[in-house]
C-alpha cells in the first residue's frame, strides 16, 4: 500500500467527554475503495469516532488527515470545503421534514453547485432512481417507510459525488431481506461512484458480507483491540473480546438490532 | 447519418491539447440504421457542464428491432452526468424499438445503469386538485363539530380527572404538577410584571394627557385601576401566557407524540388526560389567577409611578382615589375571567399539540397554532365576558 491510496488516515486520536475517556489512540488509514466497518460493541464510541470524522465533534488529542491535510486543524470554511467530499447516511435517515423527499436530494445541489433547476432535477430522479425511489419523489418524509427513508437518506447522501460515504447503523431498524438489498446497493455504489465507505455497525451479516477492512473497539479499555477485515477477525482473531463479539451470532443466528 | 454534436457546433476547432482542460463531452451516432452505434469521447462530469440531454427522438431514424452498441474509449472521465445522459438514451432506444446493449460502457456504468427503472416517475404534482366548494365547506364543518366534541371530551375528563385528584386517585403524579406549577406561575413573574407595569404606564400617560384638558387629572388612578381590574391586566397576562406557555405545552406534546412517548402511555393504559392534560392545565388554572392579581398591582403601580412623577398629584392622593375608584367586583370578575382564559389556553394547547404530525415541522406547526388560537379564544372570550356583565349589570 502506498501513500496515494490512502484516503484518511487517522492518528493516535483521542475522544472524550469531560473527564470520561471514550476512546484512545484510535489509529487506521483509510484505503481508497475500501468499506471499512467500525465494530465493538453499545457504547464504545462506535458513533462519536464517526462524528469526529464528519465534523461534529472535536477530538481532545490526536489528527484525522484527509488527504494531506490535518482535518480538524483547518478553519470551519476549509472544514466545510472538506465535508463536500463527504455523504453520510445517518441513523435514521435525518430527512428534513418539511420538504419533499426530492427537495431533500436537490438542497445540497442547489446550495453548493451552479446547476440550473431542470439540470437539478434530472440529477434528483437518477439519484433516486439509484436506490430505487423514484416513485417518491413528491412524497414528503413522514409518508414514508422506515426502509424508505434510509434509501432517501442515503440518495441524499450522494448528491454531491462524495469520495467517502459514512454510513452509521445502516440496516438498523431494517428486516433482512431489506438489509440484504441495502448492502447490495452499497457494494454496487462503491463500485459505481468509486467511492470509499466507512460503515459503522454491529450488524454482522452485513459486515462479513460487504466489509474488508475495519478496526474493532472495546468499550473497557477504550482502545481499539483488532483490525481486519471482520470476516478474517471471525475466522483467526484469538482476542476473547472479538471472539464473543464475532461468534455470538454463530450461536444465536437472529439479527442484533440494538444501537451503540 | 450525420453526426450530433451536443455542446460544440464545430467539433474540430476542440482544443488540440485535451488533457490541459478537461475535454468536453461529445458524442456521435455511427453505423447504419439497423446497428446504430453511439460513440463517446470526452469528460462527462457535472462540474465541467457535461449535463446535457440525448434527444428523446435522437433514435427515430434508427429501424426498430436493431441494437444499440456503445464505444465509449474516448470517455476521459465521468460522473453522475455520464449515467444521467445514457439514462436518456436507453428510454430513447426503448421508445424507438431498439435492443439496448451496454457492453461498451466502462463496467461500473453498466452496473449504475442496471439500477435505473426504465423510465422517471411522471410528475405528479400537478395532478391533485382541489375538491368543490360545497365538498370542501361540508368537510370543514363536519370538522369543526367532531373538534368541539374532542375538546369537550378532554375538557370533561380533564374536569373529573381534578375532581379525583381531591381524593388523591387521580393517576397525576405531584412531582409533575409541582414542576408544571413552577413553570405556569413563579418563572413567568418578570416577563408578566414587565408587560403589565408597561401597560399600566401607558394607559396613565394618555389619561394624562387627556385629562389635564378638564383639569381632572386625579381620575387616571380610577382610569387605570378600573381598565386594568376588569380587561387590561387579564388580557395581557393571558396573551402573555398563552405565547409562553400555551405555546411550550403545544410543543412539549407534539414532540412526545413523534417519540412514540404518547404510544408507550397508551399501550400502559396510563390515560393521556391525567398524565399530561391534567398537571398542564391545573398549573396553569391555578397560577393565571393568581398572576393577574400581581399583573393588576404592578399595573396600578405603573399608572403610580408615571402620574407622580409627571403631574402634581400626591402619592397618598393617588392611593386613595384608586381604593376608593375600584370595587372589590372588578377584581373577581377579572379573577375569575383569568381561570377561565388559562383553562382554555391550556386545554387548547394541549389538544393541538396531541393531533400534531410526527415530524419536527409539525411541532412548529403546532406551536404556532396553539399560540394563535390561544390569543384570538381569549380575545374572543372576553368580548362574551363583556356582554355577559353588561347584561347581568357587574
Amino acid at each position: 500500500m502506498n501513500a496515494a491510496d490512502t484516503i484518511i488516515s487517522v492518528r493516535d486520536l483521542g475522544l472524550s467527554f469531560g473527564p470520561k475517556v471514550i476512546q484512545q489512540n484510535v489509529s487506521f488509514d483509510l484505503k481508497r475503495g475500501s468499506i471499512f466497518a467500525v465494530m465493538g460493541g453499545s457504547g464504545c464510541g462506535k458513533s462519536t469516532l464517526l462524528k469526529s470524522m464528519i465534523g461534529l465533534l472535536r477530538p481532545t488529542a490526536g489528527q484525522i488527515l484527509v488527504g494531506q491535510e490535518d482535518y480538524w486543524a483547518q478553519n470551519d470554511k476549509r472544514r466545510t470545503e472538506i465535508n463536500h467530499r463527504f455523504g453520510v447516511l445517518f441513523q435514521s435517515a435525518a430527512l428534513w421534514s418539511s420538504m419533499t423527499v426530492g427537495e431533500n436530494v436537490a438542497l445540497p445541489m442547489e446550495m453548493f453547485t451552479p446547476l440550473p433547476p431542470d439540470v437539478i432535477r434530472r440529477l434528483v430522479e437518477l439519484k433516486l432512481g439509484f436506490v430505487g425511489m423514484e416513485q417518491a419523489i413528491d412524497l414528503m418524509p413522514s409518508e414514508i417507510s422506515g426502509g424508505m427513508r434510509k434509501r432517501a437518506g442515503l440518495a441524499r447522501a450522494i448528491a454531491l459525488d462524495p469520495d467517502i460515504l459514512f454510513f452509521d447503523e445502516p440496516s438498523a431498524g431494517l428486516d433482512p431481506i431489506t438489509s440484504a438489498r441495502l448492502d447490495d446497493l452499497i457494494l454496487t455504489l462503491r463500485d459505481g461512484l468509486g467511492a470509499t465507505i466507512v460503515i459503522v455497525s454491529h450488524e454482522l451479516p452485513s459486515l462479513f458480507a460487504i466489509a474488508d477492512d475495519g478496526i474493532f473497539l472495546d468499550a473497557k479499555t477504550h482502545t481499539p483491540i483488532a483490525r481486519g477485515a471482520p470476516r478474517d477477525l471471525r475466522d483467526h482473531c484469538t482476542i476473547p473480546e472479538v471472539m464473543a463479539f464475532m461468534n455470538r451470532q454463530a450461536e444465536i443466528s437472529p439479527t442484533d438490532e440494538t444501537k451503540g | 447519418m450525420s453526426p450530433h454534436i451536443m455542446t460544440d457546433p464545430h467539433p474540430h476547432a476542440a482544443p488540440p491539447h485535451p488533457a490541459q482542460t478537461p475535454e468536453k463531452p461529445v458524442w456521435t451516432l455511427e453505423g447504419d440504421s439497423s446497428a446504430p452505434r453511439l460513440v463517446l469521447r470526452g469528460s462527462w462530469s457535472v462540474q465541467d457542464g457535461g449535463m446535457a440531454p440525448f434527444p428523446p427522438d435522437g433514435l427515430a431514424q434508427a429501424q426498430s428491432h436493431g441494437t444499440l452498441t456503445f464505444d465509449s474509449q474516448g470517455v476521459s472521465g465521468w460522473d453522475s452526468a455520464f449515467i444521467a445522459f445514457l439514462w436518456d438514451v436507453k428510454q430513447a432506444a426503448s421508445h424507438a424499438g431498439l435492443q439496448f446493449d451496454p457492453h461498451g460502457l466502462p463496467a461500473s456504468a453498466q452496473r449504475l445503469l442496471a439500477l435505473l427503472p426504465d423510465a422517471p416517475a411522471p410528475n405528479k404534482a400537478a395532478d391533485r386538485k382541489k375538491p368543490p366548494l360545497l365538498e370542501r365547506v361540508g368537510e370543514k364543518s363536519l370538522n369543526v363539530l367532531n373538534e368541539t366534541g374532542t375538546v369537550t371530551e378532554l375538557a370533561l375528563e380533564t374536569a373529573q380527572g381534578a375532581c379525583k385528584t381531591l381524593t388523591g386517585k387521580s393517576g397525576m403524579r405531584l412531582k409533575d404538577l409541582a414542576t408544571d406549577i413552577w413553570n405556569a406561575g413563579p418563572s413567568a413573574l418578570l416577563i408578566v410584571g414587565v408587560v403589565n407595569f408597561l401597560v399600566g404606564a401607558i394607559l396613565a400617560f394618555v389619561g394624562l394627557v387627556e385629562l389635564r384638558r378638564f383639569a381632572a387629572e386625579i381620575y387616571v388612578a380610577n382610569l387605570v385601576g378600573i381598565a386594568c381590574a376588569r380587561e387590561i391586566s387579564a388580557i395581557m397576562t393571558a396573551i402573555v401566557m398563552a405565547g409562553r406557555t400555551g405555546g411550550a405545552y403545544a410543543a412539549r406534546i407534539s414532540t412526545m407524540l413523534g417519540n412514540e412517548e404518547i404510544d408507550a402511555l397508551q399501550v400502559f393504559g396510563i390515560p393521556v388526560s391525567s398524565y399530561i392534560l391534567l398537571p398542564s392545565i391545573l398549573s396553569l388554572g391555578l397560577m393565571m389567577p393568581l398572576l393577574y392579581i400581581y399583573g393588576t398591582l404592578i399595573a396600578i403601580f405603573g399608572g403610580f409611578v408615571v402620574s407622580v412623577s409627571m403631574m402634581d398629584i400626591s402619592p397618598l392622593g393617588y392611593l386613595n382615589t384608586t381604593f376608593e375608584g375600584v370595587s372589590l367586583t372588578e377584581f373577581v370578575f377579572g379573577f375569575v375571567k383569568s381561570f377561565f382564559f388559562a383553562s382554555f389556553i391550556a386545554l387548547a394547547a394541549c389538544r393541538v399539540g396531541l393531533r400534531a404530525g410526527r415530524s419536527a415541522a409539525d411541532v412548529g406547526i403546532a406551536a404556532t397554532r396553539a399560540v394563535v388560537i390561544g390569543i384570538v379564544g381569549v380575545i374572543a372570550m372576553d368580548a362574551i365576558f363583556a356582554v355577559m356583565a353588561t347584561v347581568l349589570g357587574i
